[in-house]
């Protein structure tokens, strides 16, 4: 399972239009499952399946007619996609909604319906454009075990998500994006260790820290009223600054994948 | 996009049929909503203009009033039918539903979603005329000899108003915009085609304008011609001039599509 990150704008969308063949490669080459996509897009497209990130269910057609229609456009025989249809609607729980009108579902059931329709034609790749955003937390659970479940079937999927934890947690690998350009490139684990180290302190702002710490020449970022200062062992650098800069409250966490982010795109606001 | 870009031959494969086939589907679902308009639209008409008004009008180049404005209800229905289909109806679809991208994400290509399009608009003009025509029988007000003739000619000029519809689709800003072209060139052809009155009563350069410029006078020439029960070698060059601009716009249609679409 492969993440992109990135701030609005940086080229995820982008990236994944060019990957499903839709948007035009204007340098450079890329190939998807050793084809070229500017020369084998159906063929390409025959083994992808693709969760946008704004849900496009047909809605002049119920669940289940969405999802059969759907199987025509791989040209599935219409016996096995009954049966395809059957199973997906059961894996994402959406049996007893077979006959609902699609625009009468909760926003939950529409993305799972959606990922169900992108896995109509067992698919190899799996692209997902914010596969989770405005769900709630058991909507959310849902579709990550769906994925992890997918990806045991030796599924690739390649995700794009604002949710950090959710790239955390579900990717083996992924790149941090800005600008249209990689900045990054490792294992949420191997990004984090590289660019933070294992733990933030953070501490109240003042100028006496400050000074303090460019003493030890310790890796710090101020944020706000806050001090953020990275470290590999959380519980000596503590004991260590309580001592010594004469510090009154802080706290010691892990650091997060969006430590890393915030560091790479930097704090300003996107459009 | 070069201007010959625009008029470049689009790969289109048999994949369109399943856009077809997806509209289709949806149409039969409200089968008998679509299926009223083609029924009750002639019978009003006819009631009001053929034997309401037609009773101060003596006869049209010998022809009863009803007789000679019954051919054109059914090149106005044909003209509705697929440009309302390929233009409000592909824009929801392809704006609102995003039906289109999440073809697009399959092994259909966008030439082949608008291909399918432009079809399904062509299928409805069909119908519509294979609906009317028994109507207007009904009244006597139609020679059945060519009559069935009118079926596939209506899927031709269907083509047509099609591609017509889907270029404005191409180019519109917002759906409001499409009351332009319906303001501007669909009305204005609805009563300017020789449909209620022959072109013959219009000053010469608008008879040559109209027929230079507007589809509906060919269509409806064709239509009244075989509905009198007749064949007629003028015929040849209406049907000529659709098929060379229904082929142009098609093309051109898809293209601007396209342009719309990728990116």
């Amino acid at each position: 399972m492969f993440g992109f990150l990135g701030p609005n704008g940086a080229g995820k969308t982008t990236t994944m239009r060019m990957i499903q063949c839709i948007s035009p490669v204007t340098g450079g080459s890329l190939e998807v499952l050793d084809m070229d996509v500017s020369t084998c897009q159906r063929e390409i497209k025959s083994h992808m399946g693709v969760v946008p990130q704004e849900n496009n269910l047909d809605e002049d057609f119920t669940v289940y007619e969405n999802l059969l229609v759907y199987s025509r456009y791989f040209d599935i025989p219409k016996d096995e996609a009954e049966k395809r249809v059957e199973e997906l609607l059961d894996f994402v729980q959406l049996l007893e909604k077979k006959d609902v009108m699609t625009e009468s579902l909760s926003g939950g059931m529409k993305r799972r319906l959606v990922l169900a329709r992108a896995l109509i034609n067992r698919p190899d790749v799996l692209i997902l454009d914010e596969p989770t955003v405005g769900l709630d937390p058991q909507a959310r659970h849902l579709i990550w075990e769906k994925l992890r479940n997918l990806k045991k079937q030796g599924v690739t999927i390649v995700l794009t998500s604002h949710y950090l934890d959710e790239v955390e947690k579900l990717c083996d690998r992924l790149v941090v994006m800005d600008n249209g350009k990689i900045l990054v490139e490792g294992s949420p684990m191997g990004v984090i260790e590289e660019f933070i180290g294992s733990d933030i302190i953070e501490a109240e702002n003042n100028p006496e820290l400050l000074e303090c710490l460019q003493q030890k020449e310790a890796k710090y970022e101020i944020i706000g009223d806050t001090v953020h200062i990275y470290a590999d062992n959380a519980r000596e650098i503590s004991e260590f600054l309580l001592m010594e800069c004469s510090l009154s409250k802080i706290s010691a966490r892990p650091a997060t994948l969006e430590d890393v982010f915030l560091k790479l795109t930097g704090r300003r606001l996107r459009e | 996009m070069n201007p010959v870009d625009y008029f470049s031959i689009p790969s289109v494969s048999s994949r369109s049929f399943k856009v077809w086939q997806r509209n289709k589907d949806v149409f039969i679902k409200n089968i008998k909503l679509n299926f009223l308009p083609p029924f009750i639209e002639p019978i009003l008409y006819l009631l009001a203009l053929g034997f309401g008004l037609g009773k101060f009008v003596e006869s049209i180049d010998g022809v009863p009033y009803a007789r000679f404005i019954a051919p054109a209800l059914i090149a106005v229905s044909v003209m509705y039918a697929s440009f309302f289909e390929c233009s409000y109806s592909s824009y929801v679809r392809m704006y609102y539903q995003k039906t289109f991208d999440a073809m697009i994400a399959t092994p259909l290509t966008i030439e082949d979603v608008i291909a399918g399009e432009l079809l399904w608009g062509a299928t409805r003009s069909m119908i519509n005329a294979t609906v009317m025509i028994p109507v207007i029988a009904l009244f006597g007000l139609i020679d059945l000899k060519y009559a069935v003739l009118i079926i596939p000619f209506a899927f031709m000029g269907g083509l047509l108003f099609a591609a017509i519809g889907m270029c404005f689709t191409a180019i519109t800003p917002n759906i409001m915009s499409i009351n332009y072209p319906v303001l501007l060139f669909i009305t204005p052809m609805f009563l300017f085609s020789g449909t209620f009155f022959p072109l013959s009563a219009l000053p010469v350069p608008i008879q040559y304008f109209a027929t230079a410029f507007l589809p509906l006078t060919h269509i409806v020439n064709v239509i009244r011609t075989l509905s009198y029960g007749m064949l007629s070698s003028s015929l040849i060059f209406d049907v000529a001039w659709i098929l060379f601009v229904g082929i142009a716009l098609l093309v051109l249609s898809i293209n601007l599509m396209k342009r719309r679409l990728i990116i």
